[in-house]
């Protein structure tokens, strides 16, 4: 465990072995099997993982926002020194907004078509701040500035606009409290590749450094062009943890190795994508021991028993990791 | 118009001997505010047990392209033929022929699966709709072998396609193609529904199979990198037209068009980690309703002259049997 860090200098996010479960016929179920993550004011922290690994909903926790039935089972999470898991209705208010600002996946379901951007940004601010007409369309406008948006969306509708361009609304609209910490899950997943560029580069510019930056993400090249920091989910936990640089340079989990290698690499022109065998398993197939081993070339008896992170700058939970010769024989 | 004549991929192939002739396609939508043009020209041949990937963003005219030559939408201009044969002008039993032979893979495997049959019911829909098996029972054995040939358990026949990942349901997808025997597949995004460690199995799956059988595939995707390992060739649509085509690993490591380069420089590389130079192209592609002026892609280009906003580039032959749209070729890179 890292040591709790408390007083002044304390996180803008920082969450202790939390465990997310839900029920089923059979029982409860943990889609999060304790993670631990701490975030520094103007810090990038990635979530990394595959459907199901349960990055979205560890994210989504820390707008006290697990979707029901499921519901945090145990551990803590602060934001902003706010208490999420016992806030009350009105701090998660203040919380939702106005100290995370949240970028959606799908910028066309996230905004009320039948309101223009105008009106839209209005409600945002005006639910977190006492505002007059003059102080709001300032504070709309720097933000407009902010993400590249020129004045007249904002008597626009959301079908008026494009992808990015709605995106950009998005994100203006999560910037425009100024909040402590923006959580933006798969940002860019829903646009085409050359407005995916052009929104990187302005979450690189506007976002990251300025905020404490929660980034969901598939893509470890999305994670790598905009977070310091990476953490590896699968199946409800955290599997690798380090500087992003050296992640994706030199993984040490099995599991990170397959999944960059198992992306297209647009660098050769056609060598790459060596599959992982199998699929992740099912949230309720609890496996004894460490979730990726029936998919890993490096596993040995020892993986029935759960590996925990080690400690290190480059954090892995793996018996046997890359930079360590193989404990046993890795065949079949 | 634009509407050249060069004949690109496979411009060597002569007509009647490729398996697929796309030619010179032209497709349009009426819709409110005028005609659109979604295809605009477009001429491509795949021949069996190859891949041709037609590459692009949402709005280029892909998915239509993909969809016009399995049948679906008559071009307003142009010829599709299959081992010569009109898709468009075939008559009833030519057309049986055609739709065996030359079958579509869709992106969303689970709302191409009637949830309420069996997955071996799935796969004999298509046998009985043939003329190939009149009763469920005597095409099992079949069906069983084609889902292990796409490697799934037997067992699978008996359940129902929400029982299974989305890996899987592609897999299912693909076997109720299979057991049709088709020359060609069309795949409108085959895997870019599916995560990172599932694409990489289903790519290397269509691969086995194409080895196996001959198969010839027409890839529709965004995703450049994803093409350059899958395809042979590959042809880079903007705004209903080739602008570059190629074997694919030259057009994807060196790209002669602008917008190619571009989009080849807009995939994020995890080892690059936030050193990446990056081309960010300004605004967005433009409405098809509206097309811009000479060059289509003149309004987003770095590289553009004054002349680009009213000259119209042709796809011209550069050699090694690569073409290009472009006054400028090679001249941005990634």
């Amino acid at each position: 465990m890292p040591a709790a860090v408390v007083g002044e200098t304390a996180p803008a996010v920082s969450v202790r072995d939390l465990r997310i479960s839900a029920p089923t016929a059979n029982g409860w179920v943990d889609l999060v099997r304790g993670v631990d993550l701490s975030v520094p004011y103007g810090g990038t922290l990635a979530l990394v993982g595959e459907s199901g690994a349960g990055k979205s909903i560890t994210a989504r926790s820390l707008l006290g926002m697990t979707p029901p039935p499921t519901v945090v089972s145990h551990g803590s999470i602060h934001v902003s020194d706010l208490d999420v898991t016992s806030a009350n209705d009105r701090a998660l208010h203040t919380l939702r907004g106005g100290i995370i600002g949240l970028v959606p996946q799908d910028p066309t379901s996230a905004l009320n078509p039948v309101r223009t951007i105008g009106s839209l940004f209005d409600e945002v601010i005006r639910s977190h701040q006492r505002l007059g007409r003059a102080a709001r369309r300032k504070l709309v406008g720097a933000a407009l500035d902010d993400v590249g948006l020129r004045r007249d969306v904002l008597t626009r509708y959301p079908h008026q606009l494009s992808g990015g361009m709605r995106q950009r609304a998005l994100i203006g609209m999560a910037l425009v409290n100024d909040p402590s910490v923006i959580v933006a899950d798969e940002p860019t997943t829903a646009l085409d590749a050359t407005v995916q560029a052009q929104i990187l580069e302005l979450l690189a510019a506007r976002v990251a450094g300025r905020v404490a930056l929660v980034l969901i993400t598939h893509d470890l090249g999305v994670a790598a062009t905009l977070c310091d920091e990476v953490n590896v989910m699968y199946a409800g936990r955290v599997v690798e943890q380090g500087a992003t640089v050296d992640v994706c340079n030199r993984p040490r989990h099995p599991y990170t190795a397959g999944l960059l290698a198992a992306a297209p690499d647009p660098a050769t022109g056609g060598v790459g994508m060596v599959p992982i065998p199998g699929a992740p398993p099912a949230p309720a197939d609890v496996v004894p021991g460490c979730a990726f081993k029936t998919r890993c070339p490096r596993r040995t008896e020892q993986c029935d028993l759960m590996p925990e992170l080690d400690d290190g700058a480059q954090r892995v939970a793996c018996w046997h990791p890359l930079d360590e010769p193989t404990g046993g024989d890795a065949s079949p | 118009m634009a509407a050249d004549t060069t004949t690109v991929p496979g411009a060597d192939q002569p007509d009647g001997t490729a398996l697929l002739s796309v030619d010179d396609v032209a497709v349009n939508f009426t819709v409110r505010g005028g005609v659109l043009q979604a295809v605009r020209g477009v001429t491509l041949h795949v021949d069996d047990a190859e891949t041709v990937a037609v590459v692009g963003e949402s709005g280029c005219g892909k998915s239509t392209l993909a969809r016009t030559i399995c049948g679906l939408y008559t071009p307003a201009r142009g010829t599709v033929r299959l081992r010569g044969v009109d898709v468009h002008r075939a008559t009833k039993a030519e057309q049986r022929t055609i739709r065996r032979n030359l079958q579509l893979l869709f992106q969303e495997p689970l709302p191409s699966l009637n949830p309420r049959l069996t997955v071996k019911r799935i796969l004999w829909e298509p046998m009985k709709a043939n003329g190939m098996s009149r009763r469920l029972a005597d095409a099992e054995d079949r069906i069983r072998d084609q889902l292990v040939a796409v490697g799934l358990d037997a067992g699978a026949a008996e359940r129902y396609p929400g029982e299974f990942s989305g890996g899987q349901q592609q897999r299912i997808a693909l076997a109720r193609l299979l057991v049709l025997r088709p020359r060609l597949i069309c795949a409108d995004e085959p895997v870019s529904a599916l995560d990172v460690s599932i694409q990489a199995q289903i790519v290397a799956l269509m691969l086995d199979l194409q080895a196996e059988h001959g198969i010839a595939y027409v890839v529709i995707s965004h995703d450049l990198p994803l093409v350059a390992q899958m395809a042979t060739r590959v042809a880079v649509m903007y705004l209903g037209a080739i602008v570059e085509a190629g074997p694919a690993a030259d057009v994807v490591t060196r790209p002669q068009h602008p917008y190619t380069a571009a989009l080849r420089s807009a995939t994020p590389e995890p080892r690059a980690a936030g050193t990446a130079r990056r081309i960010v192209l300004p605004g967005e592609p433009p409405s098809p309703l509206q097309p811009p002026s000479g060059c289509p892609f003149h309004p987003r280009c770095p590289i553009a002259r004054p002349h680009c906003a009213w000259d119209t580039p042709p796809l011209a032959d550069i050699g090694q049997s690569r073409h290009v749209a472009c006054f400028y070729p090679g001249e941005l890179q990634p």
